[in-house]
């Protein structure tokens, strides 16, 4: 009986006290403490969100206000940066977020495939050198890729799929974003196994109980890779500053970049508003998929 | 049907499924399988090889021993990236880890409105390594930018953060504190693992609450500070676009912010050096291990493992 103490959630939690019970004097302490809890966080969360408000700001004001202002409050609104971004550059900014976003849908795609198949196998499958091999595949989440940059450089130049986004979406449809393997196992050691059984007893094949039984319930897992495959590859620079050097090809960070190059201190007021647009999807992702990214980062650290 | 084709006997069953398994199994791992040895196996092993040799994409790779060792012995360049790498890994990584726990502690005292401020701190992991906010980050520690715009009104005239080589490096550590969210967020679920009873009962022996916060928070998360101080090394090594946006990609003022990935794409992808950058490639790769490892045979002086 000693695996009760283990598995069985904390039992018979004494009922919480309520605040009423304790003495006035410390109640009132602990509303000062807390007040002054909430003052000293939205202070601190003011002063992080404050770079972001001022660009936005920034975008909004004419170019000479931006170098004089440090408030996020704009006196004379000025939108001419958003148009004269949007086609300050070789093509206007709509084909570099087309880019970003053909890039980034193939990837999202390659994930859900290839790392979900994956995962099927290392939760649910008896096969030789399983171990090892898993092993193998935790290694490789922390294998950086300047590792193996130079040699995909020269593979993709050989196979003269330089500025194609090949480079960018192949690899994702080959499950080398192990971490989101380890995620999906993870998920998946948490399904009931009888589900699958019962499922084999009326005779489904791993396929079939792949895609009936464990891709639907693993949808939460599954949103978590999508949000995350989303984040990372928009923002990703290394791989496609190294693999894109067609500027019809560039995707948003690279536009970007080209950008600075091209506008240095002419007209910050339009980097801002491009920098502005390139960060609205991360937002709109952050919002939408909130619970799924934070239940993702903290399942990376849970046992 | 089939079961009565079967061989009399148990272990025929038990046989048969594992075959069965083998053969699905090779299916269900083949993308990753072909990915491993094409994309990350065998580009490992050429890098190997090219680190010997004087690979320049334009003509054959010659085997030239230990001629990359010894270049990589007398590069200044390659000395100046590695001693500014090491500062701002290990500057970087531990302040932002205090934040990232500090605000942890602070929000889970039953706070409320916890999942709003949880929000609010994350948001910057998210956006900390896009060009824009290195783009917004050079202009916010320029000459005339943000920082500098708030000091004078207190009649503090700033430097150009950016633009001297003793501070350029600090706006970036300062960034990549900036995004301590992320950690924040694990730390917040490890918190909710330590058992209530603990704190009570350290509050019934008279514990303060920073007597609680030494011998019963910490001890208890150590294996997730632990974690994150893992990943957040390891993470700190490989940072690029921060230091190529804020530079221009040349690392300076100076070699200021000359990140050793940044000195590795200038070796590799535009001097074309390629035999370099793989031999680069790979004391990364020793160096992350090295240190890796002793995180691993540290920690056994100071996490706490329950079980």
């Amino acid at each position: 009986m000693t695996t009760d103490t283990s598995v069985a959630p904390p039992v018979a939690q004494p009922p919480q006290q309520p605040a009423s019970v304790h003495t006035s004097r410390r109640g009132v302490r602990s509303r000062i403490g807390s007040v002054l809890r909430h003052a000293l966080l939205i202070l601190a969360a003011f002063v992080m969100l404050y770079p972001l408000l001022w660009m936005i700001a920034s975008s909004l004001r004419p170019d000479n206000e931006i170098f004089s202002s440090y408030g996020i409050f704009v006196n004379t609104f000025d939108t001419s940066h958003y148009p004269d971004g949007w086609n300050a550059l070789a093509q206007p900014f709509s084909g570099y977020l087309l880019n970003s976003a053909i890039v980034v849908l193939g990837a999202i795609l390659g994930n859900l495939v290839s790392c979900s198949m994956a995962a099927y196998a290392f939760a649910r499958l008896d096969f030789p050198f399983k171990r090892s091999a898993f092993a193998v595949m935790l290694l490789t989440i922390m294998l950086p890729v300047h590792v193996v940059i130079v040699p995909q450089y020269i593979l993709w130049a050989n196979l003269d799929l330089i500025n194609t986004f090949v480079p960018l979406i192949l690899p994702k449809w080959l499950a080398t974003d192990a971490f989101f393997i380890f995620l999906m196992v993870q998920f998946i050691r948490g399904i009931p196994r009888e589900l699958d059984e019962a499922a084999r007893i009326d005779g489904a094949g791993h396929a079939r109980i792949f895609l009936r039984i464990i891709l639907p319930l693993m949808v939460p897992a599954l949103a978590t890779t999508t949000i995350f495959t989303f984040i990372w590859t928009w923002n990703d620079f290394f791989t496609q500053l190294i693999f894109l050097t067609d500027p019809n090809l560039y995707t948003v960070p690279v536009a970007l970049r080209s950008f600075i190059d091209a506008q240095e201190n002419s007209s910050y007021g339009s980097l801002f508003a491009m920098s502005v647009v390139s960060l609205i999807p991360i937002f709109l992702a952050f919002l939408l998929g909130q619970r799924y990214l934070i239940q993702g980062i903290a399942t990376t650290g849970g046992k | 049907m089939r079961a009565l084709k079967q061989p009399p006997g148990g272990s025929g069953r038990k046989g048969r499924v594992r075959t069965r398994d083998g053969k699905a199994a090779a299916v269900f791992l083949a993308p990753w399988l072909f990915g491993l040895v094409v994309i990350t196996a065998g580009p490992m092993l050429m890098s190997l090889y090219l680190s010997f040799t004087d690979y320049n994409l334009l003509s054959n790779a010659n085997f030239t021993g230990l001629d990359n060792i010894q270049h990589m012995l007398n590069d200044d360049r390659l000395a100046k990236s590695l001693t500014v790498t090491l500062i701002y890994v290990f500057v970087s990584t531990p302040i932002q880890l205090a934040f990232a726990l500090g605000l942890a502690v602070v929000l889970d005292r039953g706070l409320r409105g916890l999942s709003l401020y949880r929000s609010i701190f994350y948001l910057p992991s998210l956006l900390g390594s896009s060009v824009a906010v290195a783009v917004l980050w050079k202009r916010v520690f320029g000459v005339d930018g943000l920082v500098n715009q708030f000091l004078a009104v207190f009649g503090i005239d700033g430097p150009g953060w950016i633009s001297s080589p003793s501070t350029a490096l600090s706006t970036l550590i300062l960034l990549h504190v900036w995004t301590f969210g992320a950690p924040m967020v694990i730390f917040l679920a490890g918190l909710r693992q330590i058992p209530r009873e603990f704190y009570e009962a350290a509050s019934v022996d008279g514990a303060s609450r920073w007597q609680q916060f030494r011998t019963i928070t910490v001890p208890m998360l150590s294996p997730i500070v632990f974690f994150n101080l893992v990943l957040g090394l390891i993470g700190a090594f490989q940072s690029f676009t921060q230091a190529f946006v804020v530079s221009d990609g040349r690392g300076g003022p100076s070699d200021s912010t000359l990140f050793y990935t940044l000195y590795l794409y200038q070796q590799g992808f535009v001097n074309f050096n390629m035999g370099y950058a793989s031999a680069l490639a790979w004391l990364l790769l020793l160096i992350i291990a090295l240190f890796t490892a002793i995180n691993f045979w540290v920690s056994k002086f100071w996490v706490f493992y329950d079980n």
